[in-house]
Formats: structure tokens, C-alpha cells, sequence
């Protein structure tokens, strides 16, 4: 078979029957980066020798008579996750030349399933960004349309999945940076419900938002990652206690029928593109016919949201970043001759312009004077939009919204912060409330542009959300 | 909440940031901008209400305060931008007595 057509479930099962070897695998995945990542500028950095190895232990496994759903299959990592021996640059000229001295847990998870970690994608700086345009090294195109972004901030991640550059890959999710990209490139993005997923290893953008999770082709893939990924760490301690659940099971049979869907009316306005309006329209009339019951909701508070997002978000990342000084690790100033300017001048040569604005917005809303204006205040509106995802949650077991209010944008469009920021505002909400939310493809627009839909759970209703996704993938295809 | 007198160059160095005068006077329009945008907060009351801190409802996590040996000492110190043996080489701080 093509490389570009394995998902997770097909390679395992073809590496289960012998027909192919993790070794050939990524010999074709590394063929086909080579063939395609010119156009799409997905990779920053693909290690085939050490993907081969890796590799080439996952096949002794499987010889020895191990199996499992990830034995062998190789994954694409988002350049903010730490891989032992790896670069992990978070896009920006800041790490150059940094290599991981430890794994993330995840990827001890990926590994300890037999996982191989081939190629460190793209993203938008230390993931501040909705299109990867903020990327200090390169723009990475749309598949489906190369003059466009594909998201942010994982559009590395989402790319090479649409691309069939990478059989699944990990992105993260602070606003909306993993549903956004999966969105606009036509793949199933699924970010988990806050702490379900342990952050040890992920460089920090903010820490109450930020969540690993799995971008693929199909559902029954992402819910084989979480399988891999989920579950509490001694090394995070706000990861969740809760038990983790068997999510492909949950799968098993998954069916809308007598689904209680919530609409939020907040979710459905003018300004959202009308092509958008129309494949959700669509999406919202097939759950319809399989036998769900549509029902109307309010989130009075989703219009806070973004304001709330661009306090707690640039706040949390103010002091995430302050990490970074040329001290320990990064890009040290060859110009400082006291500590002061060391730390001034390596942060003004190593860290790009979204990064810099979103430092000083973070660090001004926390100054003295302002800190219960700004982020006090948005600490308690965020408990506002929570309590309406509580109330709704009340009513209906899964919301279902757009994810963008627009498909993908041209490369370059938008140059304004603030417009560029409006991208994440039917996302950012279930990342304010720690919910579990996932993107998978409705449609595509008259021009051949991917729309997904958003659908939203309760906390740690993570199989629901899958199994809901899985239902809704079945009788859209159908 | 509204600032008129928002120092871009004073927060920057609170942040430990040197801007160019170009992106200084760049983000006092952009910064402004936004700030303005926050604005919408002030329409709600929330007195009363707790704060959110987090996405989920898990306050504390107490573990046991064991020291652990990392393993990879080397691998740290290799990313150092300036080193002396074992130590992070840096300019002076404190001056001589």
C-alpha cells in the first residue's frame, strides 16, 4: 500500500499479518518526506537513521511476540515535545541547537507502546499562533491548497497527516491549536479534557490550558493514541487521578441515535463564513437523520471568552518564559557584558515578534496595579463560561459547534493580532473550561477547502466525545 | 481598566525584553488594541465569584519530597550556552568587596 493511506489501525493490523515491517514503514515514510516536504514544509527536522533504529526494536518486539495498536507505527512529533536526543526547538531561533536531555511523558508512553518518534514538525513559536506563519524557520502550506496556512499553532502536525507525510502525529492545545489546524486540513484532532493527559516534558505556553493530543485520519486512531497517552504522572501534578478508560471500545457500536446534541445559539452568528455555516448546517442535519435530538443551548458567556483567553494565556506564558535567559540552555547574546543585559539581549535576539507581544501583554496584566483589573477579573469570568458548559452539560450529552469561523486563510492575509486571534473564537471555550473537544471533517467548501465540526464534552467525558466523533464519521461518510 | 498611559518600554523591561524603537512604537498601537478589546469584562459583575485557576477542579498534589538523581547530568549541562567544567558560566553579578 501507498504510505500516504496507513492510518494507525492499518499498519498495525498489516504489521500484525507480516506484510510489512516497521523498518519498511518508516523507509516510506522517510521516501515520501523526501518526495513531498518541499511543497507542504511540514518536517523541520526528520532523523531517518534514528527513526530506523527505533524501528528496527519495535520489529525485535514483535518478533519476541509482543503486540499491541502502536507497535511499530511511527509518529510525528510537534517540535515542543521533548524526545531524549532529539532537537526540540518550539520553532523559534531561541532553541537552536538544543537537544532533549529527557523524554516528555508522552513520549515515554509512545515508546513504551512500541511507538517509533520520526520527525519533529512545524508550529508557530512556542505554539502563539493560529496559522504557523510564526514559525522562526519556515511556512508550512495547506495540502489541500498550497497558497494557504494550515492552521496553528500544530499545522506542522496537521499538514503532514493531510499530506499523508505522517501516519498520525501529536499536536497541542492551548486554544484551539490542535482542533484549528485539523479543521482547516481535513483530519481528526482531538484535544483531551484538562489533566487527562500528563504536560511533564512539553514546553510550557499556559499551564491551566496547555494539552497534548492526537492528530490523525480517522477516529478509531486518535482514540488508539489516547489510549497510549492518558493517564496520571507522578512528574505532572495536575494531571487527573480519574481512571482511564478503554476509548476504542468505547467506539465499538458508537451510534447518535437518542444523542441529546447541544447547539449553543452563541456558536451560530453572523461573521462566520458562509460556506462554514453551510457544512455545519449540513453536519447538524445528518445527526439529525441517524437519530439524534437537536436541542438549543446558551452559553451566555462565550463572548468573553476570547478577551478572558488573551489575559490567562499571555499571563501564564509571561512566566512560562521567563525561563528562557541564556542562562542554562538557548540562544545566549554574543553582546552582554552584565547579567541584566544578557538576559534582555538574548530574549530580544532569540524570541519572535508574537512571542515578545504576548511576554509583555502577559507580564503588563500581572504588574502592579493592574494584576485585579485584568487577570483577576478574567480568573472569574472563566468561572462564568464554565458553570454554562455545566448548566448545558445539564441538558445534552455533546455539543456540537464550527470550529473556525472561517476555512483556511491565504498565507500572509492576516496581519493584524487581533483578527488573526478572532480565528480561535469557537475553541478557546472548552479550553477555558478544561473540556474535552475534537474537530473532525464535515465537508469541504466549493473551492476544495476542509470544514470540520466541533464536538464538546463534559470533563473526562473523553470516550463520549470520541465515540460521538467515530458515529458522526460513520454516517458522514456514508 | 482602561490605561491611557500604557509604557510598552517600561512592561518590556519588567520582561526582561530590549525592543527596537520600532517595535516598541508597533506594539503601543497593537497592545492598545487588545487592551481595549478586554474592555468587554468590565460589562459583567462578578463579585462573588471564585476564580478559575485551573481547567479542572484538583487543587494540591503532595508527594513525598525525595530527592531523586535525574540521570542525564551531562545531557543538561551540554545545552549550556557557557560553561566551565560543571558549572553555567555568566557574567559577574556581585561586585568585589
Amino acid at each position: 500500500m501507498d504510505f500516504p493511506k496507513w492510518t494507525i489501525a492499518t499498519a498495525a493490523a498489516a504489521m500484525r499479518r507480516g506484510e510489512i515491517s516497521s523498518v519498511e514503514l518508516v523507509r516510506d515514510l522517510a521516501a515520501t518526506v523526501a518526495a513531498r516536504d518541499g511543497d507542504i514544509n511540514a518536517y523541520l527536522t526528520f532523523d531517518e537513521e534514528g527513526a530506523l533504529k527505533a524501528a528496527a526494536a519495535a520489529d525485535a518486539r514483535r518478533a519476541a511476540g509482543e503486540d499491541g495498536p502502536l507497535l511499530g507505527v511511527p509518529v510525528a512529533i510537534k517540535d515542543l515535545i521533548n524526545v531524549a536526543g532529539q532537537p526540540c526547538t518550539c520553532a523559534s531561533r531561541m532553541l537552536v541547537g538544543y537537544t532533549s536531555p529527557y523524554d516528555a511523558t508522552v513520549t515515554a508512553r509512545l515508546k513504551a507502546a512500541g511507538a517509533v518518534c520520526a520527525g519533529r514538525v512545524n508550529m508557530d513559536e512556542f505554539a502563539m499562533g493560529s496559522s504557523t506563519e510564526n514559525s522562526a524557520f519556515k511556512v508550512t502550506h495547506n495540502p489541500h491548497d498550497l497558497e494557504r496556512v494550515p492552521g496553528g499553532s500544530s499545522g506542522g502536525s496537521a499538514a503532514a497527516v493531510a499530506a499523508g507525510e505522517a501516519v498520525c502525529a501529536l499536536g497541542t492545545d492551548t486554544g484551539g491549536s490542535i482542533r484549528q489546524p485539523a479543521s482547516f486540513c481535513g483530519i481528526v484532532g482531538f484535544k483531551p479534557t484538562y489533566g487527562r493527559v500528563s504536560r511533564y516534558g512539553v514546553t510550557a505556553f499556559a499551564s491551566s490550558l496547555d494539552q497534548v493530543g492526537p492528530m490523525t485520519k480517522t477516529v478509531e486512531d486518535a482514540a488508539l493514541l489516547m489510549q497510549a497517552l492518558a493517564g496520571e504522572d507522578p512528574h505532572d501534578g495536575t494531571t487527573a487521578q480519574e481512571p482511564v478508560p478503554d476509548f476504542a471500545a468505547a467506539l465499538q457500536g458508537a451510534s447518535l441515535k437518542g444523542m441529546r446534541i447541544g447547539l449553543p445559539k452563541e456558536y451560530f452568528i453572523d461573521g462566520t463564513d458562509p460556506a462554514v455555516t453551510e457544512i455545519v448546517k449540513a453536519a447538524i442535519a445528518k445527526c439529525e437523520a441517524a437519530g439524534a435530538e437537536m436541542v438549543e443551548v446558551s452559553l451566555p458567556h462565550t463572548e468573553y471568552a476570547m478577551a478572558v483567553y488573551y489575559i490567562v494565556a499571555p499571563a501564564e506564558a509571561s512566566a512560562n518564559l521567563a525561563r528562557f535567559d541564556g542562562v542554562r540552555y538557548g540562544h545566549r547574546s554574543a553582546a552582554a557584558d552584565d547579567v541584566m543585559s544578557l538576559y534582555c539581549r538574548s530574549r530580544a535576539e532569540g524570541l519572535g515578534q508574537e512571542v515578545k507581544r504576548r511576554i509583555i501583554l502577559g507580564t503588563y496584566v500581572l504588574s502592579s496595579g493592574y494584576y485585579d483589573a485584568y487577570y483577576g477579573r478574567a480568573q472569574k469570568v472563566r468561572t462564568l463560561i464554565r458553570r454554562d458548559f455545566s448548566e448545558a452539560f445539564g441538558k445534552v450529552d455533546v455539543l456540537l459547534t464550527p470550529v473556525a469561523p472561517t476555512p483556511a486563510f491565504k498565507i500572509g492575509e492576516l496581519q493584524d493580532p487581533l483578527s488573526m486571534y478572532l480565528n480561535d473564537l469557537f475553541t478557546i471555550p472548552a479550553s477555558l473550561a478544561g473540556l474535552p473537544a475534537i474537530s473532525v471533517p464535515a465537508g469541504k467548501t466549493a473551492a476544495g477547502l476542509p470544514v470540520g465540526v466541533q464536538f464538546i464534552g463534559a470533563p473526562f467525558a473523553d470516550a463520549g466525545v470520541l465515540a460521538c466523533a467515530r458515529a458522526f464519521e460513520v454516517v458522514n461518510l456514508s | 481598566m482602561a490605561d491611557s498611559g500604557f509604557d510598552v518600554g517600561y512592561v518590556a523591561r519588567l520582561a526582561h525584553i530590549d525592543l527596537t524603537d520600532e517595535e516598541t512604537g508597533l506594539f503601543s498601537v497593537q497592545l492598545g488594541d487588545i487592551l481595549k478589546y478586554m474592555e468587554k469584562l468590565k460589562e459583567l459583575d462578578v463579585s462573588g465569584v471564585e476564580p478559575t485557576m485551573h481547567g479542572h477542579g484538583r487543587v494540591n498534589a503532595f508527594r513525598e519530597d525525595e530527592p531523586v538523581a535525574h540521570g542525564n547530568r551531562d545531557g543538561f549541562l551540554a545545552n549550556a550556552p557557557g560553561r566551565i567544567g560543571d558549572e553555567y558560566r555568566l557574567p559577574k553579578i556581585v561586585e568585589d568587596a
